[in-house]
C-alpha cells in the first residue's frame, strides 16, 4: 500500500522521450483499444505464401531489376518493388481471413540481409513500399467492413548475422557484425517503415538477443530523432526443447534483456510450433508487465521441409492458450496461411485477453539465466 | 513476504571480484600476457565457486581497455557455465563501459557512474544505460566528493535518486546505490565510524528510496589487515551479516573465500565486532594484537601457499568416501584412479563380501546416476561413453577376482543375472557399426548382457545365437538402404521360426515410419524403432518388465497403426506422373552452346597411401557430432548453449585422435579417378571405349523423378546432364573410389581390446570423415583434371559447402538409388585392385570408410533425390537391366510407391 501511493510519481514521464502506460502518445490508442476489448489477431505466414505462387527468377526481377548482377529469387522482400500485386494480395488474404494486424513484407529488408542479393541500397525503398502495400490493404479491408480496425506492423528481422555468437570455431572472440553496424542498418529499416507510416514495429523472430538490444536501441535514437513513437512489439523464437534461444537464453532472461525498453508487448513465435512452445509462453504470460503475443510456426517441418499442422490443430493449441488467459495476441508463422488465420481467429473469439499485471519493481538481470532480485 | 528492503541473507547476492585487474594480480597478470584461457578460467572459478554476478574491470595503464573489455567479455560469451550470470562492468572509463554494453546479450550492471561530474553528464549516462538495458551502480560521490558519514551518504543518493527517477526516467528498481564501504581499523580516530556509517546508509536507503538496491566492495573495510587472511575472512564475514541484516543486497566479494559467521571463532568475532560496530575506543589496538596471534598460528598451519590450495581444491574428490570417489569418477569420466578406488572397495569385505557385490553397489549405483543426467539431457554421448570407459577398467579390475570366485564357487553357483541379453549385429550385406556399438556401450553400462555379433551378419547366424543364448531381445542396424530389406527378411524369418522376443530396429537410414509400415507387419511380437542411443535404455527397460511391456508394445503398436495410416494417406495424396510424362517434363539444354570440358585423360588412374595431412584440410566436421547424437551447426555447436562444452571436449579428443592415426600412420589412403566418353540415350548413359565412341564399354542407368511439380519446375534424372548421342556431341563422364578405411578396423578393435570404446568410436567416426574429406580432395583434382576447376578460388569452406560446378553422386544415394550401379563403376574403374574396396553382396563397400560415385561435370547439374518411383518406371527400368521385375523391386524397394505384394491399380 506504501509503495502503491509512491508508485506514480516515479514515473512521472518528464523525459519527453519517454512514455509511461498512463499517458501513451496518440499514436498508441489503436492498439491500445484493439487489445483492451479481445485476443487481437496477427496474420500468417508471408513466405510460404509467397512460395506457394511458385514465382521465377523473371517475377522476382521484374522489368526494373532485368540486369542485376546476382540471382534475386527468393528475396522476397524485393517483391514489394516488383511485384507489390503479389504482396497486397496475400494482406488481402489474411485480412479476409480474419487478421487484425498485417506484417509488412519486410522481415529481410536490412541492409546487411539484403546484402546477400546485393540489393543494400534499396533497402530505404522496400520497406517504404512494403508499408504503402500494407496500409493499402488494411484501408481497403477497413472500407469493405465499415467499422472494422486493421492495422498494420513494420516487421524488423533477425537479420543474417550473430552478435553474440562467433562464426569462426577457432576465433571464439570474433564476430562477424558490431553493435554498431547493426543499429545502424535497424535504424535506417525502423526509419523506412515508421516515415512510411506503419502503426506498429515488430522486432520479431530474435535468436540472437544481442541484435534484438541493438535493433531496440536504434528505435529508440530514432523515436527521439522523429519526435513521435510508435508501439514496439517483440517477439522472440525458442529453436530448442531445452527452451532457450540460439544465443543461448532461456526466456526469462530474454525477458530481463529487453524489457528495459518497456515494449508493447512481448512474445515468442517461429521455431518450434505452438505446442512445444506452451511452458515458454505460461511462462512469459506469467513474469510479463505488458501484453503477451504467440505466433507459431504451423508445426515443426517435416523431413520434407514442409509444415504439416492442420489450422485446426494450430486454432486449438492457440484457443487453449487464450483460455488459459495467456495471450493478448496470436498469429501464425512459418507455414501457416489464411486457412489458419481463420481457424485462429475463430478459436480465439470471446476469450478474454489476458490481464496484464502490474510491473512488479523486481530488478531483473540475466545472463543465459535470469538473476531477479528483490 | 519478506518485506522490501530487508532482503534474507539467502536471496543475498555474490558479485565475483576476482576478474577485476585493480584486485587480482593473478587476473592482472594474465591479462597483461594476453592469456586468455587462464583469464577465462579465474572467471570459471568465480562461478563455480558460487558468484551470482562477475564483476569484469581491465581498467589498467598499459592496456587498451576499450579493445581489452571487448575481447574478454566475447571469449566468456562462448563459455556457457560462465555466461550463464549475469556481467557487472566496471571501469572508470565511459568509453570502455560502452564498449561492454555492446557485447552483453544479458542484462547486466554498470559500476559505475555518480554526480562526480555534474548532474549534466550523470543525466545523459544514465539515459544511454537505459537504452543499452543495463542497471547501474550509483556512488554516493557528488561534484565535492566522497560521502563518508551516514548522512552525507544518503543525502547524495537521495539526489542521485531523485534525478534517476524523476528527470531519465530511470526504473528504481535499476539502481543500485553504493554508499562507499572505507577501511576501517587503520588507527585513525575519523575512520572508527565508517562501517557503521555504511550499514546506517544502508538501512535509511532501503527504507526511504523505493525499490533501489545496495551494494559495495566488501574487501576494503578490511584493507589495514592486508597480509592477514583469517582476520579480513571473519572481518569480511562479520560485515557482511550486519549490512545484509541493514538491507544490503549485493556486494563484490572473493567468491571463493566467503567465511560463514557461525564460524567465526568468539574471541576473534568479539574483536572483530568491536572494529566493526565502533563499540570500544581500544578496538583496533586489540584486534591489532590478536591479529598477529592468528597470523602466528595461521603460518605453522598452513605452507605452500595459493598453488598448494588450488591443487587441494581440484582433489577435494580424493578425500571422500571410496563410494564417492567412484561416484566422481564415474560422471566425471575420470580414470585415474577407478582401479584402486575399485580395489579398496573389493577389499572392504565387511560392505562387500564378493567382488560382484562392488559393481552392483558402487559402480551401478553411479552408473545409474551417469544415465538419469544423461536421459534428462545433463550429460551428454561423449561423456557417457568415457563414464562406460571408467566402468569397463572397474570391471576388468574385477573381473579376475570373479572368476576366480566361479571357480571356488562352482559348485554353489550363484551367478548374477543381468537385467536382459540382446543380441545385436548390423544385418547382412552393411558394414556400417558407429551407431550399433554406441547402442551396445550404452546397454552394456546399464547391466544388460550385449552379444555384438559384428557387421554383415547373415539372419541364420543372428537367430541361432538369440536361440542359444535365450535372448531377451533382438537389435539390428543398417546404414544403407539394402539394409532395410534385409531387416524385413529377419523380421519374416523370427515369425516363421517362432520367435516371441522383441525386435528392436536401428540405424542411420531406418526411420519410424519404415519399421511401422514394412518391417512391423512381418512380426507380431514387437517391432520397435530406436531413435538413437539415448532411447534405447528407456525401450528396453519397458520391454524386459513384465509389468510395462504389455502397455508399452500396445504404445508402440498404436503409434505405427496411426504411422501406417499416414503413409497411405500422402501416398494416396501425390499421386506419381507416368514415366513417359515425367520424361517430357525433363530439363532439355541447347546442346550446341553448352561447355564440356574434356578430361585431360582418359581411363583410371590410381593414387595410394595418400597422406592424411593432405585429407584433413577438406574435412567437414558437422557429420562428425551428428554421428555422437551432438545436434547442431558445425562449428556453432562449439558455443552451443546446451552441447557446446561436450562438443569442444569431442573435438579436442578428434584432433588428438587424428594426430595419433598420422603420425603412427594408421590408416591407409587409396584413390581411383577415371574419365570417359559418353552420350545419354533416353535416361542411360552409354560408357565409351574411346571418342570414336565404336564400343560401349558400360551403361550407367539413371532413374527419374515422378513427382508432379509446379509449372517451371523439371522431374529430373542423371542422364539429363550429358549430351545425348543425337546432339552431335562428345560428353565425358567420370567416376570415383576412395577409400580411407584400410586399419580402420583393426585399430578400433585394438583401442576396443584396451577397454577404451570411447577411442573405438572415435577411431571409426574418423575413418569416415576422412573418406568424406577424401572425396571432396579428389573431387577437387578431378575439376582440376577437367580444365574448369583450376579457375577455382575456393576456402575449404567454400568446398566443403559444395560452390563449385559439377556434382558426384554416389550409387544408392537419393539422385541414383539403385545401388548396384556400384559394380559397373568398380569395373570400369578397376577399383578394387586400385584401392582394397570390396563390395558385398548388398553392394556396401568394405572398408566402411570409402566413398564412390559419378562425376557429372555439366555447369547447372545439381543435386537431388529422385523420390518414389512409380511401378511404370521400375518395370522399365528391369527392362532396361535386363532383370525380373522382383528383383528390381528387391533393389529399389525403399523407393517403391507402390506395395510391390499388391501392385497399385493404375
Amino acid at each position: 500500500m506504501f509503495l502503491a501511493k509512491r508508485l506514480p510519481l516515479c514515473f512521472a514521464p518528464r523525459d519527453p522521450s519517454m512514455s509511461a502506460a498512463t499517458n501513451e502518445p496518440e499514436s498508441f490508442a489503436p492498439f491500445r483499444s484493439l487489445l483492451a476489448s479481445r485476443v487481437a489477431v496477427l496474420d500468417g505466414a508471408m513466405g510460404t505464401m509467397i512460395q506457394a505462387r511458385g514465382l521465377e527468377e523473371a517475377d522476382f526481377r521484374g522489368s526494373r531489376f532485368g540486369d542485376h548482377p546476382c540471382d534475386l529469387k527468393g528475396d522476397n522482400d524485393l517483391l514489394c518493388l516488383t511485384r507489390p500485386d503479389v504482396v497486397g494480395e496475400i494482406h488481402a488474404a489474411y485480412l479476409a481471413a480474419g487478421a487484425d494486424i498485417v506484417e509488412t513484407n519486410t522481415f529481410n529488408s536490412t541492409s546487411i540481409s539484403q546484402a546477400d542479393y546485393r540489393a543494400s541500397g534499396l533497402v530505404a525503398e522496400i520497406n517504404t513500399a512494403a508499408a504503402a502495400i500494407a496500409l493499402r490493404a488494411a484501408r481497403a479491408a477497413e472500407a469493405a467492413s465499415p467499422g472494422r480496425r486493421c492495422l498494420v506492423a513494420g516487421a524488423i528481422g533477425p537479420t543474417s548475422r550473430t552478435l553474440s555468437l562467433s562464426p569462426d570455431v577457432n576465433r571464439p572472440d570474433f564476430r562477424a557484425v558490431t553493435w554498431d553496424e547493426l543499429v545502424a542498418a535497424y535504424g535506417e529499416q525502423a526509419r523506412a517503415l515508421v516515415e512510411g507510416g506503419v502503426d506498429a514495429l515488430l522486432v520479431e523472430t530474435i535468436f540472437d538477443t544481442l541484435n534484438a538490444k541493438a535493433a531496440l536501441f536504434a528505435i529508440e535514437d530514432l523515436f527521439d530523432a522523429l519526435g513521435r513513437r510508435v508501439p514496439v512489439m517483440v517477439s522472440v523464437t525458442i529453436t530448442d526443447a531445452s527452451g532457450r534461444t540460439l544465443s543461448g537464453q532461456t526466456i526469462e532472461a530474454f525477458y530481463a534483456s529487453i524489457a528495459h525498453t518497456r515494449p508493447f508487448s512481448v512474445g515468442i513465435n517461429c521455431a518450434l510450433g505452438g505446442r512445444a512452445m506452451r511452458p515458454y509462453v505460461e511462462e512469459l504470460a506469467k513474469i510479463a508487465a505488458c501484453p503477451v503475443t504467440c505466433f507459431p510456426n504451423a508445426g515443426l517441418p517435416n523431413a520434407f521441409g514442409e509444415y504439416e499442422e492442420s489450422p485446426a490443430a494450430m486454432a486449438s493449441v492457440l484457443g487453449e492458450y487464450a483460455a488459459n488467459g495467456w495471450v493478448n495476441m496470436v498469429g501464425g508463422c512459418c507455414g501457416s496461411t489464411p486457412a489458419h488465420i481463420a481457424a485462429i481467429a475463430a478459436a480465439v473469439r470471446g476469450k478474454a485477453p489476458r490481464a496484464v499485471p502490474a510491473e512488479a519493481h523486481r530488478l531483473r538481470l540475466s545472463g543465459l539465466e535470469p538473476l531477479i532480485i528483490g | 513476504m519478506t518485506t522490501p528492503g530487508k532482503p534474507s541473507a539467502s536471496q543475498f547476492i555474490v558479485i565475483g571480484e576476482r576478474t577485476n585487474i585493480t584486485g587480482s594480480p593473478r587476473f592482472a597478470k594474465a591479462v597483461k600476457a594476453g592469456d586468455w584461457t587462464a583469464a577465462i578460467a579465474i572467471a570459471r572459478q568465480q562461478v563455480e565457486s558460487g558468484a551470482n554476478l562477475i564483476d569484469v574491470n581491465v581498467d589498467e595503464a598499459l592496456i587498451d581497455g576499450e579493445a581489452t573489455m571487448v575481447k574478454f567479455l566475447n571469449l566468456m560469451a562462448s563459455e556457457p557455465s560462465i555466461a550463464r550470470v549475469p556481467v557487472m562492468l566496471d571501469s572508470s572509463k565511459w568509453s570502455v563501459l560502452e564498449a561492454g554494453l555492446k557485447c552483453l546479450q544479458g542484462k547486466g550492471i554498470v559500476n559505475s557512474i555518480s554526480l562526480k561530474d555534474g548532474e549534466g553528464e550523470f543525466l545523459r549516462r544514465a539515459r544511454l544505460l537505459r537504452r543499452y538495458g543495463a542497471a547501474a551502480v550509483v556512488m554516493a560521490f557528488d561534484e565535492k566528493g566522497q560521502a563518508a558519514d551516514r548522512d552525507s551518504k544518503v543525502a547524495i543518493c537521495t539526489r542521485a535518486y531523485r534525478l534517476l527517477v524523476d528527470r531519465a526516467a530511470f526504473p528504481p528498481e535499476d539502481i543500485v546505490f553504493d554508499p562507499n564501504i572505507l577501511t576501517v581499523g587503520t588507527g585513525i580516530e575519523e575512520h572508527s565510524n565508517y562501517a557503521v556509517d555504511f550499514i546506517e546508509a544502508t538501512r535509511l536507503i532501503k527504507e526511504q528510496l523505493p525499490h533501489a538496491k545496495v551494494s559495495g566492495g566488501v574487501s576494503n573495510v578490511s584493507f589495514s589487515f592486508r597480509g592477514n587472511n583469517p582476520v579480513r575472512e571473519a572481518m569480511h564475514a562479520a560485515f557482511l551479516y550486519h549490512a545484509i541484516r541493514a538491507g544490503l543486497d549485493m556486494a563484490i566479494v572473493n567468491a571463493g573465500m566467503l567465511g560463514v559467521y557461525e564460524e567465526i571463532p568468539g574471541d576473534l568475532l568479539e574483536r572483530v565486532e568491536d572494529v566493526l560496530l565502533n563499540r570500544r575506543a581500544d578496538a583496533t589496538e586489540r584486534l591489532v594484537a590478536f591479529a598477529e596471534q592468528v597470523r602466528a598460528r595461521e603460518a605453522g598451519a598452513k605452507e605452500g601457499g595459493g598453488a598448494a590450495a588450488a591443487r587441494a581444491e581440484a582433489d577435494a574428490w580424493r578425500s571422500g568416501s571410496v563410494e564417492e570417489r567412484l561416484a566422481h569418477a564415474m560422471v566425471r569420466g575420470i580414470d585415474t584412479h577407478v582401479e584402486a578406488d575399485t580395489e579398496e572397495a573389493r577389499q572392504d569385505a565387511a560392505r562387500y563380501p564378493r567382488p560382484l557385490n562392488v559393481i552392483e553397489g558402487p559402480l551401478m549405483a553411479a552408473m545409474r546416476v551417469v544415465g538419469d543426467l544423461f536421459g534428462a539431457g545433463k550429460m551428454f554421448l561423449p561423456q557417457v561413453v568415457k563414464s562406460a570407459r571408467v566402468m569397463k577398467k572397474a570391471v576388468a579390475h574385477l573381473t579376475p577376482f570373479m572368476e576366480e570366485e566361479k571357480r571356488l564357487r562352482a559348485a554353489a553357483g550363484t551367478a548374477s543375472r543381468p537385467n536382459g541379453r540382446i543380441v545385436m549385429a548390423t544385418v547382412k550385406g552393411d558394414v556400417h557399426d558407429i551407431g550399433k556399438n554406441i547402442v551396445g556401450v550404452v546397454l552394456a553400462c546399464n547391466n544388460y548382457e550385449v552379444t555384438d555379433l559384428g557387421v554383415m551378419v547373415p539372419c541364420e547366424k543372428i537367430l541361432a545365437k538369440a536361440r542359444e543364448i535365450g535372448a531377451d531381445a533382438i537389435g539390428l542396424s543398417g546404414l544403407i538402404t539394402p539394409s532395410l530389406d534385409e531387416m524385413v527378411h529377419v523380421a519374416r524369418e523370427m515369425r516363421r521360426e517362432g520367435f516371441t522376443i522383441p525386435l528392436l530396429i536401428g540405424g542411420a537410414t531406418t526411420s519410424a515410419a519404415h519399421t511401422a509400415v514394412r518391417i512391423a507387419p512381418e512380426y507380431p511380437h514387437g517391432v520397435i524403432h530406436v531413435l538413437d542411443a539415448s532411447r534405447v535404455v528407456n525401450v528396453v527397460s519397458s520391454l524386459f518388465s513384465e509389468g510395462e511391456k504389455p502397455g508399452f508394445l500396445a504404445d508402440v503398436r498404436a503409434r505405427q497403426e496411426r504411422q501406417r495410416e499416414d503413409f497411405a494417406k500422402r501416398r494416396s495424396s501425390r499421386p506419381l506422373l507416368p514415366i513417359a510424362e515425367a520424361r517430357a517434363r525433363r530439363r532439355v539444354f541447347d546442346w550446341a552452346a553448352v561447355d564440356i570440358p574434356r578430361p585431360a585423360f582418359f581411363g583410371a588412374r590410381s593414387f595410394s597411401a595418400v597422406p592424411l595431412e593432405a585429407i584433413a584440410p577438406y574435412i567437414d566436421w558437422g557429420p562428425f557430432f551428428s554421428a555422437w547424437e551432438l545436434h547442431g551447426r558445425y562449428p556453432d555447436i562449439l558455443s552451443d548453449p546446451v552441447v557446446g562444452v561436450e562438443a569442444t571436449k569431442l573435438f579436442a579428443d578428434a584432433q588428438a585422435l587424428l594426430a595419433r592415426i598420422g603420425a603412427e600412420k594408421r590408416y591407409t589412403a587409396n584413390a581411383v579417378v577415371g574419365f570417359w566418353p559418353c552420350n545419354s540415350a533416353g535416361d542411360d548413359i552409354e560408357i565409351y571405349a574411346d571418342e570414336s565412341r565404336t564400343r560401349v564399354l558400360a551403361v550407367c542407368h539413371t532413374l527419374r523423378q515422378q513427382l508432379e511439380k509446379p509449372a517451371g519446375q523439371f522431374d529430373d534424372a542423371l542422364a539429363d546432364y550429358v549430351a545425348p548421342r543425337d546432339s552431335g556431341r562428345i560428353d565425358y563422364i567420370g567416376g570415383f573410389a576412395v577409400t580411407a578405411g584400410i586399419g580402420v578396423d583393426a585399430f578400433a578393435a585394438e583401442l576396443r581390446a584396451a577397454k577404451d570404446d570411447y577411442s573405438a568410436i572415435m577411431a571409426q567416426a574418423l575413418g569416415d570423415r576422412l573418406a568424406e574429406a577424401m572425396a571432396e580432395m579428389f573431387h577437387k583434382r578431378a575439376r582440376d583434371f577437367c580444365g574448369f576447376g583450376l579457375a577455382e578460388n575456393l576456402t575449404p569452406e567454400d568446398l566443403i559447402r559444395e560452390r563449385y560446378r559439377g556434382v558426384r553422386p554416389a550409387p544408392g544415394y537419393p539422385a541414383c538409388p539403385d545401388h548396384t550401379a556400384k559394380p559397373i563403376l568398380f569395373e570400369l574403374l578397376g577399383a578394387t585392385a586400385a584401392t582394397g574396396i570390396t563390395l558385398t553382396e548388398s553392394c556396401a563397400m568394405h572398408p566402411a570408410s570409402s566413398v564412390s560415385g559419378w562425376y557429372f561435370n555439366h555447369p547447372e547439374a545439381k543435386y537431388f533425390g529422385v523420390g518414389k518411383l512409380g511401378s511404370d518406371q521400375v518395370a522399365d527400368y528391369a527392362g532396361r537391366k535386363g532383370w525380373d521385375m522382383t528383383v528390381a523391386e528387391k533393389w529399389l524397394g525403399p523407393w517403391l510407391d507402390y506395395d510391390p505384394a499388391r501392385p497399385a491399380e493404375t
